[in-house]
């Protein structure tokens, strides 16, 4: 089968395909002030799903509330209900720190610790106790960054510090980083928004091949980004969930008026 | 391949005098004027911390030398032990008239008639008053020494010492000096036969109190110094850091923390005395530790050292970029893992530079020591932390107030030593900052 067939047959399992995570009247209060309206939406198994919007519209906050990330906010209120293969994950019966094993997350700045490539991507694994042996581990650290194309660039400076890289390397480093945890979901929050076209290119390719094993949720600012890399995309303006549909119809067809303008361009 | 055709440049041929006056010259001359008062800042600056080396320097660099006087010493037995009563009466060997050996040496040294008492007078001031010690540790030591002649070097008088340095005018009429002609004649006829010389003061930093300056050293203070140091080190590094990262990651922003924020940022500031005051009623007078002890000392300047540590931690702790945070919570590390895998190692150049200048302020302070008691003429090496001991500014404080000669050269002489003990933490700061410093 060609990539194009590969890649046809799975956008027609789309609407078959299970959700992994659901958000149902979500709202997000910091202080007094509503960040999120009621925002029901669900994150489909093995799928790219895109959050677009003005800036400001929740979209970042949207996918913070996923892995719990607003907890480290203070004064930041979550309500309704938002589950992780059924268990809903602000019970307090979930661990956040387990959530967040689960749920990995990839930041708009690169941030690689100061630490050595190695370290970077062994932490999760070693914090988590993912790894019995050395071996194991250097295992782990040599196969997640494969998966996030780093491999072949740094497999003989290892012990380099993972800060010299450049700004692309850096992000497929911290990618490496949160796949070295398998998570079962990867959060994105503008990853290629201080990367230059090159490594954007490269990083977005990555986002492509790892839908393979995850689930991913990445926001971006770039119509083309996530017209490119996502399979469903969800439009927010002003704290609340415009439209979520297929991204194709979303980028030629949208059901909302609204997306349209933003689409096109007349606002945002 | 490159004749394309140029645009017509066209020069902008507005005159000049019909431009703008944004005040260029102006701005300059500001900023001219700026780097001319920052410059005269700095360069007052050096000059008083110049003047103020070279006033201490200058006077206290002649402390590091001693006059020291070598003679054969007889230790006779007539003297020492006439009744030969050392095997039983231990008393014997302590109480026996040392000074008197010195003496016969001296006079058979310089050929005075022993019968001519104030000449012999005035050659036995010329060595210091520590002899009778220093004979009597020897023999006490090694009593085998009695009977035998062997050449012992001693310490000066502090007057022969300063007339030696030439610290003395000798111009001045005679009973209105110290040293008397005589002595200085003598003086130089020791000198000339190679008998009396300078040579490096070990004694300044060995010896403990004395009313002798000859004999004063800032040991015992060096050592309470360094128990309290120890103390402050053990105590302030833990307890600061441990607050500080309680109120920096984990304590909730509310008005309790403000609140605690703005007294730990006061607490800095209060004067030094006070914490003296504080020591005093609650270790000494409630507590009932000791008085004059290195242990209350330290816990004193603990409290004292507390806020600046903390402080200093909170604000390396806020420098260390929230990026760092977010990624290792987004990984699933713990808060507490976070802090100490991540945040704490980033800081720690902040908080070891903290924590020495700190300790560096703690070494220098006095005012509080006077009040709970390290202001003492300690003699004796204190054994443990709860032994009387001073510390090193007070023992520069208590020769300052020291009328003779020698105590001021002592006093310039101890300040170097503290100087240099700064000197040494805050050049220990620079290197562990330079040492564990990383960019992210």
């Amino acid at each position: 089968m060609s990539e194009a067939a590969v890649e046809k047959a799975l956008d027609q399992k789309m609407n078959t395909v299970p959700l992994k995570m659901i958000g149902k009247d979500v709202s997000v209060y910091y202080g007094e002030k509503r960040a999120l309206f009621d925002v029901n939406l669900n994150i489909r198994e093995n799928t790219v799903t895109a959050l677009i919007g003005p800036s400001g519209c929740g979209k970042s906050t949207f996918l913070r509330t996923l892995n719990r990330m607003n907890d480290t906010i203070e004064n930041c209120r979550v309500t309704g209900r938002i589950t992780l293969d059924e268990d809903d994950i602000y019970d307090p019966s979930i661990d956040v720190v387990e959530l967040r094993a689960r749920v990995g997350m990839v930041f708009q700045k690169p941030n690689p610790f100061p630490k050595s490539i190695y370290d970077n991507v062994a932490y999760g694994p070693r914090i988590h106790g993912l790894a019995r042996t050395k071996a194991e581990l250097d295992e782990i650290v040599e196969t997640s960054l494969q998966k996030a194309g780093l491999w072949n660039e740094v497999k003989d400076r290892l012990q380099e510090p993972g800060t010299g890289l450049s700004g692309g390397q850096q992000q497929r480093l911290c990618i490496a980083r949160a796949v070295a945890v398998s998570p079962e979901v990867i959060l994105m929050d503008e990853p290629c928004s201080a990367l230059d076209p090159i490594a954007t290119a490269k990083v977005e390719e990555l986002i492509h091949e790892l839908r393979a094993n995850f689930t991913i949720v990445i926001v971006t600012h770039s119509m083309q980004q996530a017209a490119r890399v996502s399979q469903r995309t969800a439009m927010f303006h002003l704290g609340n969930l415009v439209e979520e549909n297929d991204t194709d119809k979303m980028f030629t067809n949208p059901d909302d008026q609204r997306t349209q303008d933003y689409i096109m361009g007349r606002f945002g | 391949m490159t004749d394309v055709a140029s645009p017509t440049v066209r020069v902008s041929t507005r005159p000049a005098e019909s431009r703008r006056d944004i005040g260029i010259k102006r701005r300059y001359a500001a900023e001219r004027r700026f780097r001319a008062y920052g410059i005269s800042a700095i360069a007052i600056g050096l000059f008083f911390l110049a003047v103020l080396l070279w006033s201490v320097v200058s006077k206290g660099y002649t402390a590091f030398q001693q006059t020291t006087i070598t003679l054969p010493i007889e230790f006779s037995e007539k003297v020492i032990d006439p009744k030969n009563e050392r095997a039983t009466d231990p008393k014997q060997l302590m109480t026996a008239n040392y000074p008197l050996l010195v003496r016969d040496a001296l006079v058979k040294q310089l050929g005075i008639d022993p019968k001519k008492r104030p000449l012999v007078k005035q050659a036995t001031d010329m060595v210091s008053d520590s002899v009778r010690t220093q004979l009597r540790d020897i023999v006490t030591a090694d009593p085998s020494v009695i009977g035998k002649t062997i050449p012992v070097t001693l310490l000066a008088d502090a007057n022969i010492d300063s007339a030696f340095k030439g610290q003395i005018d000798l111009s001045v009429e005679e009973s209105k000096r110290k040293v008397k002609d005589q002595q200085v004649a003598w003086m130089n006829e020791l000198a000339d036969a190679g008998v009396l010389g300078k040579s490096f003061n070990t004694g300044i930093f060995t010896f403990g109190a004395s009313s002798r300056p000859e004999a004063a050293g800032v040991g015992v203070a060096l050592v309470g110094s360094a128990y309290m140091m120890l103390i402050v080190l053990v105590l302030s590094l833990p307890i600061g850091v441990a607050a500080s990262i309680y109120l920096e990651e984990f304590a909730p922003k509310n008005r309790l923390t403000d609140l605690i924020e703005v007294n730990i940022n006061n607490l800095a500031a209060v004067p030094s005395i006070v914490y003296g005051l504080l020591g005093l009623a609650v270790f000494v007078n409630f507590a009932g530790m000791p008085r004059s002890a290195a242990l209350v000392g330290g816990f004193v300047l603990t409290l004292m050292t507390l806020p600046t540590i903390i402080i200093a931690t909170r604000a390396a702790l806020k420098a260390v970029p929230p990026s760092i945070r977010s990624a290792a919570l987004g990984l699933g590390a713990s808060k507490m893992q976070t802090v100490f895998h991540h945040v704490l190692p980033l800081a720690m150049p902040g908080v070891l530079t903290g924590t020495i200048i700190g300790l560096a302020h703690a070494l220098g302070e006095t005012a509080p020591l006077l009040l709970i008691g390290m202001v003492a003429f300690v003699v004796d090496y204190p054994g443990s932390p709860l032994e009387p001991a001073t510390a090193l500014p007070v023992q520069i404080y208590m020769w300052a107030n020291e009328a003779e000669r020698a105590f001021v050269e002592r006093t310039s002489g101890a300040i170097i030593i503290l100087l240099i003990f700064l000197i040494v933490m805050n050049l220990g700061a620079i290197l562990l900052r330079r040492r564990f410093e990383r960019r992210w």
